[in-house]
């Protein structure tokens, strides 16, 4: 009884701490002005919408959905933007390309695992590829290839452009940048032989990952150069989740592999820690730092509530990091540790209601944009699944539930709601806008931007409802001690080949996003509207 | 004014809250906890097995944690009564797992005692469990015309062995099937050490 009033009383003081801290910022750091969500507009630019992977046809649609008055930008300001966009292209292309790699190898490893767990007998006489290892690879390739270097080139070219300077210092990054993707190559080798480390996440041999620590460093070094020399007085919201992610990472990285420190089941409960921060503090700030700084730029209008931002982030900061026990509710671990955990859960509700209620806001009357703008329809797609996957992993923790979904398939069609649905939507989305600035082509199909879009949005779909209905009945199954164990494992046989089918989808979608980026590089561009679309920057 | 300070130092002390709940006061509280009575350590042969469990990735189909008899009805199936921390005193990394694709295995050992049978399922699941999802593991084993001295061949139920050769256990399966024999927990757990025991009040007569 002691121990929940202990327990209860500390969660409360935290809480109310948290909200004196918001309030603090609010008054202090972060200006509660309106013009704190402005700084992503030249002056006069609001009103003007942007989207660079639109065709000229689409973008006078979606300029005019927008009701408000057009300005045209100040002209000094739009310059400014343009010489910060010059002054990552090289670097931001490098990371898309390196992004576009890893995306093709963790789709083709995530298939074969797909397929492999309803056909055992296929592919098992090389080592490399049994279901354990490709399965493996596949993770790693998403976590430390596809979401870094995506999400670390479009925090790139943004950062410049909030903080309205010119990068400094890019050389840094293309050595950390070329340090992390021989990490990547290294880790996967040593996992394919058989040498991982064996923790979820954490595959990677220590040894390997001293390389992943020198690049990422070197990668942060021109972010923080060009934060000391900014030149606007509003840190934008964007830049708090990106700076923080930057910073976040590498002490979750640091701490998870230091070799030797962790043991038994204290190492269990880091290792949830790690896994699931690495997600909600890195990737997830990396994808909202996106949609908050594309979404209002493409329909040319701030951020409704700047101060439901704050509690967004705040909430986001505070809450997240202490939700990994929920992994192991039931499992050998201190009993406090898993209810803080699934009351943490819970309370991601507050940073995810103000989130979805601030973008509605923004969108409000603006929904004709999501038909004209590819872009917006990426970054859309991914903004609702964030709220979906935040909401269903909430109510997950929950022991009621958890002694269900936990051991199952369930879990792994959240976990895709969440890296998939959201974060990597996002990602396909800010690249369409990006590529265009970085490279100075446009992408020559928007026919070819539909095919990715529906493909992924489809194919993710069949994923998610395939697994999380399936996994529910294989839960269902093995929680009733009077049916064998192998009901639940023939039950799940067709929900396992819809996934695959779902999967063979995106994987169909990635080949024509890759596909579209080659025609890009290759067909002279000589666009037919491409003075139009890039001369509005 | 210094708000990029303001902002990180904010966002290092949400992160510190965290990392101080989930990793350090489970360093100070639970990571040395005293390995139960009953519980041996792993042999040099058990521990390359555990190498090979995880080089091939077992962890991520089966869990190594029952829980307890109100949660789950994990002891009827066979798995064994709930473990506690004391039950991975040896287990470095750990292998907690958070999949049940196959059946939990922290007592695989006590439950399919049969190195016979190990092998040949890891040869060929389905040989021995019809409708298994679980990947044959060929590459563990050597075919041969005939059996060598000192060679482990493995006897697989008739129509699943290769036509006119013998399957011989390569060392690394050998190993493998030896740890899964060694995972046994079902020594008890003794309920509170002596220290607890001799701190009595004079209103408590037990």
């Amino acid at each position: 009884m002691n121990t929940v009033v202990i327990l209860l009383s500390a969660f409360v003081i935290s809480v109310f701490g948290l909200f004196v801290f918001i309030w603090t910022q609010r008054r202090g750091l972060l200006d509660p002005s309106p013009r704190a969500a402005e700084v992503i507009f030249a002056p006069g630019e609001i009103g003007v919408v942007e989207d660079p992977a639109g065709t000229r046809e689409t973008v006078a649609k979606l300029q005019a959905a927008n009701p408000s008055i057009i300005g045209s930008g100040h002209a000094e300001e739009l310059a400014e933007r343009a010489r910060a966009d010059a002054s990552t292209a090289p670097l931001v292309f490098f990371f898309l390309c390196c992004a576009f790699a890893w995306l093709l190898v963790a789709s083709a490893a995530g298939l074969v695992a797909s397929i492999k767990l309803h056909e055992p007998d296929w592919l098992i006489g090389q080592a490399w590829l049994t279901f354990g290892r490709i399965r493996t690879i596949h993770l790693n390739a998403v976590a430390y290839g596809w979401a870094p270097m995506a999400g670390l080139g479009v925090a790139l070219f943004v950062i410049p452009r909030l903080l309205k300077t010119p990068l400094v210092g890019a050389r840094y990054a293309f050595l950390g940048a070329a340090l992390w993707n021989a990490a990547l190559i290294a880790g996967l080798g040593a996992i394919a032989v058989g040498l991982g480390d064996g923790l979820e996440w954490l595959e990677i041999p220590w040894q390997v990952d001293i390389l992943f620590v020198a690049g990422g460093a070197l990668v942060g070094v021109p972010l923080v150069l060009t934060l000391l020399q900014r030149k606007v007085d509003h840190l934008y919201v964007s830049v708090w989740y990106m700076g923080c992610a930057l910073f976040w990472f590498p002490v979750l990285f640091l701490v998870a592999n230091i070799p030797g420190l962790h043991r038994g089941v204290q190492e269990a409960a880091m290792n949830w820690w790690f896994a699931h921060n690495v997600l909600g503090l890195f990737y997830t700030p990396l994808a909202l730092a996106s949609v908050y700084y594309f979404l209002p730029k493409i329909i040319g209008r701030p951020v409704q509530s700047y101060n439901l931002s704050l509690l967004g982030f705040w909430g986001l900061a505070f809450f997240y990091g202490q939700v990994g026990g929920h992994h192991l509710v039931g499992g050998p671990v201190p009993g406090w540790m898993i209810t803080l955990s699934i009351v943490q859960s819970m309370m991601m509700i507050i940073p995810v209601v103000a989130f979805t209620v601030n973008m509605h806001g923004t969108l409000e009357g603006r929904l004709s944009a999501l038909r004209y703008s590819p872009t917006l329809r990426f970054i859309g797609f991914g903004g609702l699944m964030y709220t979906v996957s935040s909401i269903q992993g909430a109510v997950e923790a929950l022991r009621t539930l958890n002694v269900v979904v936990h051991f199952t398939h369930h879990t792994v069609g959240h976990a895709h709601l969440g890296m998939y649905g959201f974060v990597t939507m996002v990602f396909f989305g800010a690249i369409y806008f990006v590529v265009p600035r970085v490279s100075g082509r446009e992408w020559p199909s928007p026919l070819l931007i539909g095919a990715h879009f529906w493909l992924a949005a489809i194919g993710i779909t069949i994923y998610f409802i395939s697994l999380s209905y399936g996994g529910w009945l294989q839960g269902v199954a093995m929680l009733d001690a009077s049916r064998p164990f192998m009901e639940s494992v023939t039950l799940m046989l067709p929900y396992l080949k819809a996934r695959s089918i779902g999967g063979a989808l995106m994987v169909l979608g990635h080949l024509v996003f890759v596909l579209h980026f080659v025609l890009l590089l290759t067909t002279k561009p000589s666009g037919r509207n491409q003075p139009t679309l890039l001369q509005a920057i | 004014m210094h708000d990029e300070t303001r902002l990180l130092a904010g966002g290092m002390v949400m992160l510190a809250i965290a990392t101080g709940a989930l990793v350090v006061v489970p360093y100070m509280t639970v990571r040395d906890v005293p390995p139960i009575e009953g519980l041996k350590p792993y042999t040099n042969e058990q521990l390359r097995g555990r190498r090979q469990y995880i080089a091939n990735g077992c962890v991520y189909c089966h869990s190594q944690q029952p829980r307890s008899r109100n949660f789950a009805p994990d002891f009827e199936r066979g798995w064994g009564r709930a473990s506690v921390a004391g039950d991975y005193a040896y287990d470095t990394p750990h292998l907690l797992g958070t999949m049940r694709t196959g059946p939990d295995l922290l007592n695989i050992g006590a439950r399919q005692p049969s190195e016979q049978w190990h092998l040949g399922h890891l040869y060929q699941p389905r040989a021995y469990v019809p409708g298994s999802v679980m990947p044959g593991y060929p590459y563990l084993f050597e075919l041969k015309d005939k059996a060598d001295t000192g060679d482990v061949e493995v006897h697989l139920p008739p129509g699943f062995a290769p036509a006119g050769k013998r399957v011989i256990a390569l060392r690394e399966a050998r190993d493998l099937v030896a740890y899964l024999k060694a995972l046994d927990r079902t020594y008890p757990v003794i309920p509170a050490p002596k220290a607890v025991r001799t701190v009595r009040t004079p209103e408590d007569p037990s």
